[in-house]
């Protein structure tokens, strides 16, 4: 379980996370979505302690990893996480089976011989069978994103974090990258951590949702306690995502290619 | 104006306190880490081949050539001077061995692999590369520095020690053909008047060069500003850091061995 507790981040003089408190329970599929510069990456990066909080707590199944600042320590800590990062993140001068393999090394004791085995089956997992010795520079977007996902879940963490794992894609590698997020959830059992912008997908597969504006959680709940939420900022947010009426939303705007 | 001009030079002071503070805790964690964990010898080798033997062609080019304009230079001179080409083989091996080799291999070193390194790292960053680090269990100083470190100190004082003996080749093929110079008169200038120390002060100074090149090359990647115009602006100020830092660097280090007597 992971507990966030007032935790304050502040950047230039800036509260980008302002007393931020929010519960996150093992097994969920959480999202947390927000306005762009609310702070959602900011909190991510936080829980895994890329970066330091100025205040409060983050308690990992009981444990403040806050004021741990040994590198060592917080490499132990680290053990439990996966990330995957906006842009995959995949380290350019490996292979995608090095970069599968990379955290193997660092985080497990499993032996060197191993690596290969596994590298197949997290990579079959995500649906890229014959990518293994492939550089990620030949690697579409959302194939990167899926061998970025495979590096993530290659150490078994107990956590998943996804940094907008769909920005950037279209719609059906989305659906796919979706899909995929699920099914690792079901078969793996990981408690996966999801900070988005895309509304659809929190709908689709959270089993819990949290609102990030100003800093603070404005509201939280299932996806069908948010949809009955009665909060502004919540309302102002979604409703144009939660409509599926394109047709009135292009009419209220002002496109001069319209008339064509 | 006074206010104005006391203010900027308050704050150019103040960023350059700040970053010779962060310079120094980057070594600093070079220096635990690398007492703390087994070095990553896969990633040392690999960083040596590309310093060492992707730059060997371009030093030796470099110092072959330094070393017969030199010859060229020195029996054109001796000539004017004393009608015979004297001491040419001598004014070469002094030239390089002591000054040009370990300047000229440094200089071709920052502008070829020290870029190289701060384009690497600052891609990296911009690209949550290093953050991908220690979400897998390691950190950039035990993957990215301390390889690059290890491989610079390896590399570059064995790469002016080629860059010498190609100079002196360079030398001895214009002192013979040009000025039809005996090759043993050449060789025997060379052996009679050089000493073990004259290398040496050459050689020790190899290692400094390389542990501020490659430290200069590192810290610019890891601090750059974000997107493409970040990495290339740290690139460039690496580069020409890094050049004048060695000019600077010699002059105090040659006095400095002087001082102690390895001249």
């Amino acid at each position: 379980m992971i507990e966030i507790k007032n935790v304050t981040k502040i950047y230039s003089g800036r509260k980008v996370l302002d007393n931020a408190s929010i519960s996150i329970n093992d097994g969920e599929i959480f999202s947390v979505i927000g306005p762009s510069g609310c702070g959602k990456s900011t909190l991510l990066k936080s829980i895994v302690r890329l970066i330091k909080p100025e205040a409060g707590q983050i308690l990992v199944d009981g444990r403040d990893i806050v004021h741990v600042d040994d590198e060592f320590e917080l490499a132990k800590i680290r053990k439990d996480f996966g990330y995957l990062f906006q842009g995959g993140a995949l380290f350019d001068s490996l292979t995608v089976m090095e970069n599968v393999t990379f955290g193997l090394k660092y985080l497990t004791d499993i032996p060197r011989s191993e690596y290969p085995r596994i590298a197949r089956e997290k990579l079959a997992l995500v649906g890229l069978e014959n990518a293994e010795n492939v550089k990620p520079a030949e690697l579409s977007g959302g194939m990167k994103k899926r061998a970025a996902l495979a590096r993530a879940i290659a150490a078994e963490p107990k956590y998943i974090f996804y940094d907008e794992p769909t920005t950037g894609l279209d719609p059906i590698t989305s659906d796919m990258i979706l899909g995929l997020i699920s099914d690792m959830a079901a078969k793996l059992k990981i408690t996966s951590i999801i900070v988005t912008h895309d509304i659809k997908l929190a709908f689709t597969i959270s089993n819990r949702i949290a609102m990030l504006d100003k800093g603070n959680f404005e509201i939280s709940g299932t996806p069908e306690e948010l949809r009955k939420s009665s909060s502004p900022a919540f309302r102002k947010f979604t409703e144009d995502a939660l409509s599926s009426d394109v047709a009135e939303k292009r009419n209220g705007l002002d496109l001069k290619h319209k008339k064509y | 104006m006074k206010h104005y001009i006391a203010e900027n030079v308050g704050r150019r002071f103040m960023t350059l306190v700040q970053k010779m503070g962060a310079a120094t805790l980057m070594l600093k964690s070079v220096v635990v880490w690398t007492f703390r964990v087994k070095p990553e010898t896969r990633e040392i080798v690999k960083q040596s081949v590309r310093i060492g033997v992707d730059s060997l062609a371009v030093t030796l080019l470099t110092s072959f050539f330094t070393g017969m304009v030199l010859a060229l230079q020195m029996g054109h001179t001796s000539k004017y001077l004393f009608n015979e080409p004297l001491y040419i083989g001598t004014m070469v091996a002094f030239s390089l061995v002591k000054e040009l080799a370990p300047v000229l291999t440094s200089i071709v070193v920052a502008g070829r692999v020290g870029a190289a390194v701060t384009a690497e790292i600052g891609t990296m960053k911009v690209t949550e590369q290093i953050d991908a680090l220690y979400t897998l269990g390691t950190n950039p100083t035990r993957y990215l520095l301390i390889p690059r470190y290890a491989a610079f100190m390896i590399t570059l004082p064995l790469l002016t020690v080629f860059a010498d003996f190609t100079g002196i080749f360079g030398g001895f093929l214009v002192s013979n053909i040009k000025f039809n110079v005996p090759s043993s008169v050449y060789w025997n200038d060379i052996i009679t008047f050089m000493e073990i120390k004259n290398f040496m002060h050459g050689f020790v100074k190899t290692f400094a060069f390389a542990f501020m090149i490659v430290t200069v090359s590192c810290y610019k990647g890891l601090t750059c500003e974000e997107g493409a115009e970040g990495v290339g602006k740290a690139t460039t100020e690496a580069v020409v850091m890094s050049m004048v830092l060695v000019m600077v660097l010699d002059y105090f280090i040659s006095a400095a061995l002087v001082a102690i007597g390895l001249i």
